[in-house]
């Protein structure tokens, strides 16, 4: 008869048995989108080119209407509650320097990693989950191609690329949309909330933008293939693994942005 | 006869359970071997291992005397650019053209110029009689034409050996008569190795040069057609004239069973 110690302990080592399981396969396949997006190009073993250009377009040239859209009503938004506070202390020119900071260092790439999070990373994982299912994974194998190589590190290429470039122009629209809202609703003059938005940033409030972007690309990707190529049954499973897929990689970009904003915080 | 393939001693595992139970054979070079079986007796998964996509728990599978168990990636992927596979479901790119299907192990091994690769392509439609689907999609085609044009991409290097799983699933008679009758001509033509995974018994009788019967994990029988219609094997009997099992419990446990307890 087992003691409670040891049913206790053995129900820990029960539930760790398949999360140990889950890092081992999560290490893996960190490993190989690493070793086969940045080290086996110098090893004659040349990305696709081709479909990492067909990738750039499907995750960045398609995302850029939705991701404008949202942007702008954010920065509109962002300025309408920041004169809500500000107008108390006749302060409203600084809706600028709050609109301005507040997009490029947070809010455009948080928001376009969302985005992206939403079309891209469920549709990472929605398709190799079926191609998992449909054993067109195994054909790869079978051939000689590695499906990582073939399938995965296209599209974190193309993120890659394609992530701060959007965030550019999520800072560049959010910034927009409060510089309207302000000229028009809160009559600010044109010309002086120009200046102060140019005098309030900073090129590092930029630059850790884009890192930041370039951190949440490799990350989306990443949770995107883990989930695809965790897929063992048929179409429920590729529902419910493209549902974690973008759950988790929504988790994970605000950790991460957590982790780079308390970094920023204390090294720029 | 002359081994291609060797299969000693192999031992798996799905979880704890033991699938495939110390399997030994050889698979003669240049003929049709056919592994038979009921369903989930453990052939799909013989058939991973011997593609090398499934690791064994013990023992060793050698093609051309070279062990593919204890293999480094590359050196497998080595052996695998002389194997073709035809999947169940065929398994074709559904993002790609049947050209672009059939020419990926072209462009991904060889460094042959694209309008050679483009005559290759259509040499090898031509072959499976495809010819003139090259732009058409995987989605745009019929269950046997996607199982030909999958043939054809598993050609596509000029294979040593050539792996079927289960070719005549979810085929009309006719067709699976079709797609048997293309494997006997590339045997004749191309003096290939096959190894057919299959529980059709008219595609059994068509094709066979040598049987591997698998039950419940254990090689029941080796030896050729003949041999096997002539064997007295009480389970290769039962299932050459389609009988089923009989329940293998008692009337007693019958009724435990379904009340429960």
């Amino acid at each position: 008869m087992p003691s409670i110690a040891e049913n206790f302990l053995g129900h820990i080592g029960r539930r760790f048995i398949p999360i140990r399981k889950d890092i081992h396969d999560a290490s893996k396949i960190i490993n190989d989108i690493f070793y086969w997006t940045f080290l086996s190009p110098f090893k004659g073993k040349p990305i696709r080119f081709k479909a990492s250009i067909s990738e750039m377009v499907k995750t960045g040239y398609n995302a850029v209407p939705i991701v404008g859209i949202i942007s702008l009503f954010v920065g509109i938004i962002l300025a309408l509650q920041a004169a809500y506070q500000l107008k108390r202390f006749g302060a409203l020119i600084y809706v600028a320097n709050l609109v301005g900071v507040s997009i490029t260092r947070e809010l455009g790439p948080i928001i376009t990693a969302i985005i992206v999070s939403g079309r891209s990373g469920s549709a990472f994982a929605a398709e190799i989950g079926s191609m998992k299912a449909a054993e067109e994974l195994d054909a790869l194998t079978s051939m000689g191609i590695n499906p990582v190589r073939f399938i995965v590190t296209p599209k974190l290429i193309a993120l890659m690329v394609m992530l701060p470039v959007l965030t550019v122009f999520s800072d560049g629209i959010g910034i927009f949309g409060g510089f309207m809202l302000s000229i028009t609703v809160l009559e600010l003059h044109p010309y002086s909330y120009f200046q102060q938005t140019v005098n309030a940033l900073l090129v590092k409030d930029i630059i850790t933008g884009l890192i930041k972007a370039w951190a949440f690309a490799i990350v989306i990707t990443t949770v995107g293939a883990y989930q695809g190529f965790k897929v063992e049954g048929g179409a429920e499973e590729v529902g419910r693994r493209t549902t974690s897929a973008v759950v988790a990689s929504i988790f994970l970009v605000i950790v991460f942005d957590l982790f780079f904003t308390v970094l920023f915080y204390y090294f720029t | 006869m002359e081994k291609a393939i060797e299969v000693e001693g192999l031992v798996t595992h799905y979880g704890n359970r033991e699938v495939l139970k110390n399997l030994s054979f050889a698979i003669p070079r240049g003929l049709i071997t056919v592994i038979l079986g009921g369903s989930g007796c453990g052939k799909s998964t013989l058939l991973k291992h011997l593609i090398g996509l499934l690791e064994p728990t013990r023992g060793s599978i050698r093609f051309n005397g070279q062990d593919i168990t204890v293999m480094k990636e590359e050196e497998l992927n080595g052996i695998r650019r002389k194997m073709g596979v035809l999947f169940q479901g065929a398994a074709l790119l559904n993002s790609m053209t049947l050209s672009d299907n059939v020419a990926l192990p072209m462009r991904e091994h060889t460094q042959l110029k694209e309008s050679t690769i483009q005559i290759m392509v259509r040499m090898k439609l031509e072959l499976v009689d495809l010819s003139g689907f090259e732009n058409l999609y995987p989605s745009q085609l019929s269950g046997g034409m996607k199982k030909r044009a999958g043939l054809a991409r598993a050609m596509a290097l000029d294979p040593e050996f050539l792996f079927f799983d289960e070719p005549s699933a979810g085929l009309d008679p006719v067709t699976a008569a079709g797609l048997d009758e293309l494997i006997l001509k590339l045997k004749d033509v191309f003096k290939m190795t096959i190894i057919v995974v299959t529980h059709e018994l008219p595609s059994v009788f068509m094709i066979a040069d040598y049987v591997i019967m698998l039950d419940a994990g254990n090689a029941i029988f080796k030896g050729t057609l003949d041999e096997l219609k002539a064997s007295d094997n009480t389970r290769i009997r039962m299932f050459l004239e389609r009988r089923p099992e009989r329940e293998a419990y008692s009337q007693e446990d019958h009724f435990r069973i379904i009340a429960g307890d």
